[in-house]
């Protein structure tokens, strides 16, 4: 330090990232014990995956690696990615998956911090176009052992459609367009909850903790979640409203999907989002209002990572049009109050 | 009153209590004083005094020179033993011109005209008696004071605010200063609304000091036009753009003095000064130091002589527990890096705060995350992460463009930083290129318009030497010019 200020608040990259691993951890104890421990295998699959590309990545670009490796920002790109594939892809996917992730979108592009993709986000949609029915395969919750589960990571055999159910947003996405079901018809079907997907609507209450962790660390500030989620809701709701047999209500589409792991823990990634306040919200907001769109009207049955996508490429302009007002530069800056 | 909020700013660790709670200390006299004859913004001042003169205490050792000055006294009384270069207290350490002062013991002061009834004097007398007192802006700023009295007769002052905000770290000199010299303080800033001609006044101190607080409420007590106001701790509520604004709700637009919009902002330090100098006739010869810090053993409020060397002060708070990584002047939000320790307190010195490594949390630069948090916290309503972008690349004008000038230099976008970077010292370097960019631009067209009016009066020395002869052919003009 060469130059004021000479004291520092005692925040870091590795705490930041540190925070966020722990804030993941309430979704993904609901997750293996609601759907199935396989999610903890391809979780450590990815880890050594993603943490052997960063050192390896580093290493090529001739950069210190054990600084780097430490700061764990690996460690969240591939907890990440696993968290938004299904926890039962075979284990040769979520090495793919993690290698896009920190090999592709993050090092290619400068590393930490010099990504314009969300690397989670990139890794979902190249998996889910490059194989479509792997990245489909949701178990429903508390049906496969863990033996069973173990056996489809480790490549047995992948007949398991009769096991498999579709998820919650694919169900009312096949039942609807089939043209006959009204969406009340649709939510008997067993793949339903409470709220949303069976099962899968505990794990988001449980990523909702986490993120309510986060915002009281302060290592995300309220606007992203809350654009998204005010977004997502206001959307959904005015359409269930118009249309209640057409669309599903703002409660299914908040409890489905990824829409709480997005909320909190996707469109919060602070190194492909933007940056100012307003920034933020619009940012969020247009992450919704996509994923909405695609959940309803588009070829996949969830839109959130292509949301995020769009939206990372508006980050720069978003930013350039969002700056706060400086101060003293205000128009009625005459003195004339604020 | 009411109080508004002014955008970003931080909380950072206080570390006030060690000091705050100890009664101001007075130094014992030094060996040496070391008087720079420039402590203050403007104008360095003339010295009128030779070595091996003898002085009084208080008497005047150079005058001030040019509108923007102040002059400088003697702290106590002795010889002068030399007049020459000295280690500045700045990080540069480079020497300036100062005077060596020999104290003989005495503290024989130089004969002073109190004032009879100082609310009686003038606007303009107050304002002399300022200025021939050496009053500059103790907040450490140090802008010779009279010249922000003298604003007051250009720009109409309806609010007067007493800065009692001490929004940097570990300092605590004003906080002591308010508890321990209320009545001082309250008669000081009263005189400089006489001298404003201010309507109101308003005295704001951060509720981080209880103390001071009910001291100066019951000091302002008697006098209905002066409003104690309580405002939040929050860094930097002590700079005078977000005080006035917490205070008015008012912006002081860019470029604009905060005269302009009818608020002058002083000190409290300031206050008492100009108390001792409008009814005491005593100049500014001393001052309240904050000698602080983790690496200071017994840390203190400490009156000092000007020009006592910073290692003095040290050794009568007991010296150094552990070998510091910093030895700063001032708070360590916006303070400087002492140079070494024979630099001496000036006028402008708030603070010798002496940090450890564990209090500096030092860490190695990472990688920008564009967590934004130092948006959150710029006071300006700047993007630092973006600026920070465009001054590495060399890209100043697009950095000016996005409001790099307007820049406080508060640190707060530093202290936040994740990733360690540096940024406050990225704008400063940005400013001074801006600063120097506009200065060159401005000789530029200084030299344009002298050459461009040069070609113009030698045309009409031509025209009227073909005037006067117009006989002769326009080709033999030509040449002659």
């Amino acid at each position: 330090m060469i130059h004021s200020p000479y004291v520092r608040k005692a925040v870091s990259v590795q705490r930041t990232m540190g925070l966020v691993l722990l804030a993941l951890i309430p979704g993904i104890v609901a997750h293996a014990l609601l759907i199935g421990p396989g999610v903890l295998v391809n979780l450590a699959i990815s880890t050594i995956t993603a943490v052997g590309a960063e050192a390896l990545m580093l290493h090529l670009r001739k950069r210190p690696v054990a600084i780097a490796v430490g700061d764990l920002s690996a460690v969240v790109t591939a907890w990440l990615v696993t968290l938004c594939f299904p926890p039962i892809v075979p284990w040769w996917l979520t090495v793919c998956g993690a290698l896009v992730a920190i090999v592709a979108v993050k090092h290619l592009y400068g590393g930490l911090g010099q990504n314009p993709f969300n690397p989670a986000m990139i890794a979902y949609c190249s998996m889910i176009v490059a194989f479509p029915a792997l990245m489909s395969q949701w178990p429903p919750a508390g049906q496969l052992s863990f033996d069973t589960q173990l056996a489809l990571i480790l490549g047995g055999a992948r007949d398991i459609d009769g096991i498999t159910g579709a998820t919650a947003l694919d169900a009312l996405r096949t039942g609807l367009r089939s043209g006959t079901q009204t969406v009340d018809a649709v939510l008997q079907g067993s793949a339903f909850g409470a709220l949303g997907g069976r099962g899968w609507e505990w794990i988001s209450v449980g990523y909702v903790a986490g993120g309510l962790f986060l915002l009281a660390k302060r290592i995300i500030t309220w606007h992203m979640p809350l654009a998204f989620i005010g977004v997502l809701a206001g959307i959904s709701t005015l359409f269930w409203l118009l249309d209640p047999g057409r669309f599903a209500s703002p409660l299914f589409h908040l409890a489905s999907g990824g829409a709480m792991l997005a909320a909190f823990f996707i469109v919060t990634d602070p190194v492909s989002g933007a940056t100012t306040p307003r920034g933020k919200l619009l940012f969020a907001g247009g992450i919704a209002l996509i994923a909405w769109l695609i959940r309803n009207f588009g070829a996949y049955p969830e839109g959130i990572a292509f949301g995020v996508l769009l939206m990372n490429m508006c980050v720069p302009l978003l930013d350039m049009k969002t700056q706060p007002p400086v101060f003293g530069h205000h128009k009625d800056a005459k003195g004339g109050g604020k | 009153m009411k109080i508004f909020r002014f955008r970003g700013g931080i909380h950072p660790e206080g570390n006030k209590d060690p000091t705050a709670c100890h009664p101001i200390a007075r130094l014992p006299l030094p060996q040496r004083l070391y008087i720079p004859l420039q402590q203050h913004i403007g104008e360095p001042a003339a010295p009128e005094v030779e070595v091996g003169d003898h002085v009084l205490k208080g008497q005047r050792l150079a005058r001030h020179q040019g509108s923007v000055s102040a002059p400088v006294h003697a702290p106590t009384s002795g010889r002068v033993i030399a007049i020459g270069d000295h280690m500045a207290p700045h990080p540069s350490g480079l020497p300036v011109q100062t005077i060596t002062l020999e104290p003989d013991g005495e503290e024989r002061w130089i004969e002073t005209e109190p004032a009879v009834d100082p609310f009686a004097l003038t606007r303009a007398e107050v304002s002399a008696r300022v200025r021939d007192a050496g009053i500059v802006g103790l907040g450490g700023a140090a802008f010779p004071a009279a010249v922000k009295l003298d604003a007051g007769n250009r720009h109409p002052i309806d609010t007067l605010i007493l800065n009692g905000g001490e929004c940097e770290p570990y300092l605590t000199c004003d906080d002591r200063l308010m508890r321990e010299g209320a009545g001082y303080v309250v008669e000081g800033v009263r005189l400089i609304a006489n001298g404003l001609g201010a309507k109101r006044t308003v005295i704001a101190i951060e509720d981080n000091k209880p103390e001071a607080l009910e001291a100066m409420r019951a000091a302002a007590a008697a006098h209905p036009g002066i409003h104690v106001l309580r405002v939040p701790s929050r860094y930097p509520m002590g700079s005078e753009k977000q005080l006035v604004t917490t205070v008015t709700g008012r912006e002081i637009p860019a470029g604009k003095l905060s005269a302009e919009i009818g608020v002058s902002v002083h000190n409290v330090g300031t206050a008492l000064a100009v108390c001792r100098a409008v009814r005491f006739g005593k100049p500014l010869v001393s001052r309240v130091v904050t000698v602080g810090g983790g690496a200071i053993r017994n840390p203190r409020n400490v009156v000092v002589p000007i020009g006592t060397p910073a290692g003095d002060l040290i050794d009568f708070c007991g010296g150094f527990t552990e070998p510091p990584t910093r030895v700063l002047m001032g708070g360590p939000m916006m303070g400087q890096v002492l140079p070494g320790l024979e630099a001496p307190v000036v006028k402008g010195t708030s603070g010798i705060i002496a940090l450890t490594a564990a209090e500096a949390h030092a860490a190695s630069e990472r990688a920008c995350l564009h967590c934004g948090r130092c948006v959150d916290v710029c006071p300006v309503g700047l993007v630092p992460l973006e600026l920070a972008a465009r001054v590495r690349a060399g890209r100043i004008d697009d950095a000016a463009e996005l409001g790099m000038g307007d820049c406080l230099s508060c640190g707060c976008c530093a202290y936040v930083c994740p990733a360690h970077l540096p940024l406050a010292h990225l704008f400063n370097y940005a400013k001074g290129e801006i600063a120097a960019r506009r200065e060159a631009q401005r000789k530029a067209e200084e030299t344009r318009k002298l050459a461009e009016a040069r070609r113009l009066r030698l045309a009409a020395e031509a025209a009227a030497k073909a005037a006067r002869r117009p006989a002769r052919p326009a080709e033999t003009v030509e040449t002659e010019s």
